[in-house]
């Protein structure tokens, strides 16, 4: 499909959005609801476009104000994101989200990661362009990882979609209508009394402050730490998560949005569980028994004192004296090899995994 | 005075005129046996004949809708709208009380002609008569066989249930309605797809207000033609007008569409309190535009009203006398929208909050020039801009109350 965007020629191809199209050129169109793992719930009214072409639309000759994020593209379609009447349209969203809770970006978690405060930004606000309600910071601490701010909430939906619909653990849901309408768990309990697991989806699909993750406060700075992929130590799954390290320590883990098997999601292990890492009973490096005593040694050394003992044990009963068990925190593929080594080199069909038994 | 002879309310006043002993008296359910006898598609274009436009508020052409139920899909819905929420509006519930079997055959008669075999009827909860006389109508109909496998012999089968709704205005919306149906929150759902594409579960359904239905017996019993010969070029047949606020006699008046509203209100309405003057009019209830008592003349049609700067809407006519105050009409009608917000998109649930604070201070004498800009700076915001056409209806009492009364609204911070 040949679109015209801001005046610039490109080639989409068909079933995208406007929305979609712009962000894969590179165009940013302010959106506070949007996520490319929800879809488009056309809730906050964010990303209007003026349309103009388009013969399924009635916008033939005259452009129309549309949602750029549920309006599909169609073929010789102009949009124009940063005309007079598509920027006001986006601030007077952005003043209405702004105007109606505690967006006290300086000490705010999520400051420089905000979709809110990108669009603001980006909208060139200033401090006469909205006004400054009195929204006291209403928070509920009481779950063990999950900091809820109801007051920075602006009611955008994705939590609910993410608790819903992508976790599937049917937490979230949305208390009371209209201005009063707020995210409650189950039947309005605190989050710490409700039936929720703590997996942390609804943090990570956030765009703002209002749900983050307690163990990261005051840790770091969204610009000062480096993310790193990883896959979590946790189960067989081996969901891709990404560590977000600070000198050296990992301050937040977060879900890998692109990386299967998971697509972002983590349980409440792999998302919160990272102390063990940092536990002074950690074993670092491999330990052999003498007489009664751990000692140090190093990998060749263990390993080849393994292979020989296996060895001796095979010669002297036969390979089925031998048995092995798989550890649950190793990866699919790792427990694969374990099988593999028994079956095909030990000769023995005893193997087994410890999470079967 | 033009005396028309009532076709929807013909019923209503006859002693029992609940019963469908009273209702196959006078030649009830006929309608039905005449269309079971067409094939669904001539009963269809019968409907589309008659140029027949929904009586919900949005003015769509039935036959039409009708038209766009897929041929082809095995399992389809028809919903029956009567989640009358808007205020001023009480025709629905007049014939859903007093005349239930009108609705009822059209219900079957369009379940025939879409080939839909389960009917659900959303009905306002606070409807607590209505919601007894559905239910009785409902059973009464497939005792003599007019519900159920097999309706007289035919071999079509249909049946019907009601839904009691919990008190949400937005669950007057049709895809709202249809989430609500469903056991879900009510909150609209993104078109397209259309309802007619997919709606309750999934399935093709057709939503109908209820007058839309009254309808389809008499158009089927005398004929498209006949029901297109009443009313103006673009609003055909007869419409119930409810007429409320500064008149001497308030109530239901059927009359056809194109009635002009100078005629509804001095001669069948009884003039305006105390032979006071005309200061607004809202024609189709409170989420249309206000017209000034200059356009008393504009006959009430679809057409005819938008061309006037309004809407025909649900046609209930609200008249204000001289003696009111604007501000205060305002900031009722924004109240109520503001508390029949269901809170999904950001411009209804937060820009109609912002609006109600101005208009509360406004109307409050505390208001000051700045509260005036604001309003309608925020009402423009949400026009044509929200999820669902609420939104508009919302922000319409406004902009139209700033239009045409401003001074009114400039008074009010004089002190300020």
């Amino acid at each position: 499909m040949k679109v015209t965007i801001n005046g610039k020629r490109f080639e989409i191809p068909a079933g995208r959005t406007i929305l979609q199209a712009a962000q894969a050129k590179g165009i940013y169109i302010p959106t506070l609801c949007y996520h490319e793992k929800i879809g488009a719930l056309a809730k906050c009214r964010a990303c209007m476009v003026e349309v103009k072409g388009s013969p399924v639309l009635n916008a033939k000759e005259s452009p129309v104000l549309l949602t750029s994020c549920n309006t599909f593209v169609t073929d010789g379609m102009e949009i124009i994101t940063d005309s007079d009447r598509a920027v006001a349209a986006q601030r007077f969203v952005i003043d209405l989200a702004l105007s109606s809770g505690n967006h006290d970006c300086m000490i705010c978690e999520k400051s420089g990661a905000c979709e809110l405060q990108d669009a603001a930004y980006f909208l060139k606000f200033e401090d006469k362009d909205f006004r400054k309600g009195d929204y006291p910071a209403n928070i509920d601490d009481s779950s063990a990882f999950i900091r809820v701010d109801h007051n920075r909430c602006i009611m955008c939906g994705r939590c609910f979609e993410a608790c819903n619909h992508i976790a599937v653990n049917g937490v979230i849901k949305t208390i009371d209508r209209g201005y009063t309408s707020h995210i409650g768990f189950d039947d309005n309990l605190p989050m710490g009394e409700s039936s929720c697991v703590q997996c942390g989806e609804c943090t990570q699909v956030c765009p703002v402050g209002a749900l983050t993750d307690k163990k990261s406060i005051g840790l770091g700075r969204t610009w000062e730490v480096k993310q790193v992929r990883t896959t979590c130590p946790y189960c067989g799954v081996g969901c891709q998560q990404e560590l977000h390290v600070k000198d050296g320590r990992i301050v937040k883990v977060t879900g890998m949005e692109k990386g299967s098997p998971n697509k972002g999601r983590l349980c409440v292990k792999g998302r919160y569980g990272y102390d063990f890492i940092y536990s002074e009973d950690r074993l670092t490096v491999p330990l052999i028994k003498e007489k009664g005593a751990f000692r140090e040694a190093s990998w060749d050394e263990a390993l080849d004192l393994v292979a020989k003992k296996f060895k001796e044990i095979i010669v002297k009963h036969g390979p089925d004296a031998i048995a092995g068990v798989s550890c649950a925190r190793s990866t699919n593929e790792d427990s694969y090899q374990m099988q593999k080594l028994f079956r095909s080199v030990l000769k023995t069909n005893n193997i087994d995994h410890c999470a079967r038994t | 005075m033009t005396n028309w002879e009532p076709v929807l309310l013909a019923n209503v006043n006859r002693p029992n005129s609940e019963k469908i002993d009273t209702y196959l008296r006078y030649g009830g359910y006929e309608a039905l046996r005449k269309a079971l006898k067409m094939t669904p598609d001539q009963v269809t274009a019968e409907v589309k004949t008659s140029e027949i436009r929904g009586r919900g508020g949005a003015g769509f052409p039935a036959g039409v809708k009708w038209g766009f139920m897929p041929k082809d899909a095995p399992v389809k819905y028809l919903a029956i709208n009567t989640d009358e929420g808007e205020p001023g509006t009480f025709k629905d519930r007049l014939i859903v009380e007093r005349d239930p079997h009108s609705i009822l055959e059209g219900v079957i008669i369009a379940s025939y002609a879409i080939g839909a075999h389960r009917a659900f009827v959303y009905i306002r909860g606070e409807f607590f008569l209505g919601v007894k006389r559905w239910i009785k109508a409902i059973s009464d109909a497939y005792q003599k066989g007019f519900l159920g496998k097999n309706i007289l012999g035919s071999g079509f089968d249909l049946d019907v249930s009601v839904h009691r709704g919990a008190g949400a205005y937005i669950c007057g919306e049709e895809t709202a309605m249809l989430e609500s149906l469903e056991g879900k929150r009510g909150v609209p759902r993104t078109k397209p797809p259309f309802p007619a594409q997919k709606g309750f579960w999934g399935k093709p359904t057709l939503v109908q207000n209820c007058e839309t239905l009254a309808n389809i017996p008499h158009i089927i019993l005398r004929g498209g033609k006949w029901y297109s010969s009443i009313g103006t070029e673009k609003s055909k047949g007869m419409k119930i007008f409810c007429i409320s606020g500064h008149v001497n006699s308030p109530g239901n008046f059927e009359l056809p569409l194109g009635t002009p509203l100078k005629e509804i209100i001095y001669e069948h309405a009884g003039g305006v309190r105390k032979g006071r003057d005309i200061k607004a009019i809202i024609p189709g209830g409170s989420s249309t535009p206000f017209l000034t008592a200059e356009k008393i003349n504009t006959p009430m049609g679809f057409e005819t009203l938008q061309a006037a700067g309004s809407a025909l809407g649900t046609g209930a006519i609200i008249v204000m006398d001289e003696t009111t105050d604007m501000v205060e009409v305002v900031r009722r009608i924004t109240r109520f929208y503001v508390h029949e917000s269901c809170g999904y998109c950001f411009p209804c649930r937060i820009g109609g909050q912002r609006m109600l604070s101005s208009l509360e201070r406004l109307a409050g004498g505390k208001g000051s020039k700045q509260d005036i800009e604001d309003l309608e700076y925020v009402a423009k915001g949400i026009y044509g801009r929200t999820f669902c056409p609420m939104g508009t209806g919302m922000a319409e009492p406004v902009l139209s109350g700033l239009r045409l009364f401003r001074p009114e609204f400039e008074m009010k911070t004089a002190k300020n």
